[in-house]
């Protein structure tokens, strides 16, 4: 089986552009991708597509419509916060199934403010705040609660995710915020669900980011080895039963699960790994993957955060865009955006928060319902 | 008809049970090949996979709190601060719902701290209808 590269990649700055479409918002990225590698979109023979809010409306075609419409296979996914990931997976698939040997993989998303999740619904009357609450930030917090009750795991623990992510961001020009947040000013902000306070919780923005994937005889025969960055494990899961599934989603099982997967896949350990980009939705959130992706051990996720290995600079760089905490999380453009941050760190060109020396990558998406997918990257050296 | 629909309150969720005759409860469906016990009906159990195991059971009124969190900006309309918990009932069943009578402090709410299951109205919310709710909550226990 043919491995597969990354030969071009991009994302555009995440922001708010509630006066452009979304196929307007997905093409942008798309032309950045295929400027990276110096490709044609009609170099692509098929172009995987994840959006979510407009999921019944052949977001990728609508692209093709922007960019070229040479007539190739598209295929648009949705799958929660997943999707831009499942996209990549897609195009993944085929370049190692040796059905194609160049791809576009784009995702893109227009957001809108206000709080994520599920009213109740239903018939009768509404369920929320009577039957405890369905709301993203209460949902998270419940989860990294769980963290606390177990290991004691403190609110300015979980705060300072948010004091690290927020700057890291600074160093991102392509990230929504360049704001420095110190620990009183995030754990004094206005508290949404305990211990989520508004600046723990990730900004919901518009933006988009894509992908060129091409089979090992097509990146030598194009002359891009040079910059390619090596898929080396891609892997989903969905979540597997546990008991306290039909009021708490369990967001850890399906992470450990991929996680194991993953590293036996690309044939590298936890400690193999010089950065990670996982799923900070809420700062509890990140708490929680620290142990999921084995970069520290059960109970020591607090450690890690007080410790600082987990900033850059420290022993495994977390979420060095500023993660969806401050770069900002564009549903279906997240797991394609995280994809491309490792990739620039592989490549050397991150700038001031390059991971230095970095080899080995990994990103991590949640979609909550639920679906998990990790990445592994290598540079190829 | 409708003024006796109006007159008895409904239940808030389906699973929660309402004997004319005696106390409210809520009811689990309990797969009878692995135990694993589910709040509304379902065709089928999905923690083992077998088909037309699942039986009716009722729930117990006392559990541990497991989690919580402290709701203090929710939808519009939704009065706040409320306390979002997930409780553990002895003997099987997990269960969310508002945690009452307690203030909404961290410093006031530990976890494992044994609760028990109320029935009342459902915050004088009513449907499109005019009905009337009954919902449960939980309440610290001694
Ligand atoms: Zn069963």
């Amino acid at each position: 089986m043919t491995d597969a590269y990354v030969v071009g990649i991009d994302m555009i700055k995440f922001g708010r552009f509630p006066d452009r479409t979304v196929p307007e918002i997905g093409s942008e990225a798309a032309l950045l991708a295929l400027a990276d590698c110096g490709l044609k979109i009609q170099d692509m023979e098929a172009l995987y597509c994840g959006n979510l809010g407009q999921a019944n409306a052949m977001v990728g075609q609508r692209i093709l419509q922007e960019i070229g419409q040479t007539g190739i296979p598209v295929v648009n996914c949705a799958n929660a916060c997943a999707t831009g990931a499942t996209a990549f997976r897609e195009g993944w698939m085929s370049i190692k199934a040796g059905v194609y040997d160049t791809v576009l993989c784009v995702g893109v998303e227009q957001m809108g403010k206000g709080l994520l999740g599920g009213a109740g619904g239903g018939s009768g009357i509404p369920k929320e705040g009577l039957l405890g609450s369905g709301t993203m930030p209460a949902v998270f917090a419940e989860a990294g609660q769980e963290h606390a009750s177990k290991y004691g795991t403190t609110f300015e623990q979980f705060a300072k995710v948010s004091v690290k992510n927020h700057h890291h961001s600074t160093l991102n020009p392509k990230a929504m915020y360049q704001i420095e947040t110190p620990l009183e000013t995030v754990m004094n902000a206005e508290m949404i669900a305990y211990p989520n306070t508004k600046l723990m919780c990730s900004v919901n923005v518009d933006g988009s980011a894509a992908a060129v994937l091409c089979s090992e005889k097509k990146v030598r025969e194009l002359g891009l080895m040079g910059r390619a960055v090596k898929v080396s494990a891609s892997v989903m899961t969905s979540d597997p039963w546990q008991e306290r599934d039909l009021v708490m989603p369990d967001v850890n099982s399906c992470t450990r699960q991929a996680a194991a997967k993953a590293f036996e896949m690309a044939g590298v350990g936890a400690s193999d790994v010089d950065l990670v980009e996982l799923h900070d939705c809420f700062a509890t959130a990140e708490i929680l993957h620290y142990e999921n992706l084995s970069l520290c051990g059960e109970g020591e996720a607090g450690h890690m955060i007080d410790s600082g290995d987990s900033a850059l600079g420290g022993r495994c760089p977390v979420n060095v865009s500023g993660g969806l905490l401050s770069k900002g999380h564009p549903l279906g453009a997240t797991g394609i955006a995280n994809i491309y941050e490792v990739s620039t760190h592989l490549r050397g060109e991150a700038g001031k928060r390059q991971v230095e020396g970095a080899k080995v990558g990994m990103t991590h998406v949640i979609g909550l319902g639920s679906a998990c997918a990790i990445h592994v990257l290598e540079k190829v050296s | 008809m409708s003024e006796e629909n109006a007159a008895r309150p409904l239940p808030v969720v389906p699973y929660l049970k309402l004997p004319e005759d005696g106390d409210p409860y809520i009811e689990g469906q309990k797969c009878s090949e692995c135990s694993a016990i589910y709040l509304g009906e379902r065709g089928g159990c999905s923690k083992c996979g077998a088909r037309g195991t699942l039986q009716a059971t009722k729930l117990s009124n006392r559990g541990k709190l497991h989690v919580f969190s402290i709701v203090h900006r929710s939808f519009p309309g939704i009065e706040v601060p409320y306390v979002s918990a997930i409780v553990d009932l002895d003997g099987g069943g997990t269960v969310k719902g508002n945690l009452i009578n307690i203030e909404p402090d961290p410093e006031k709410i530990q976890f494992g701290m044994p609760v028990e299951v109320v029935y009342a109205d459902a915050l004088g919310r009513k449907d499109k209808d005019g009905n009337s709710y009954i919902s449960y909550f939980f309440q610290p226990a001694s």
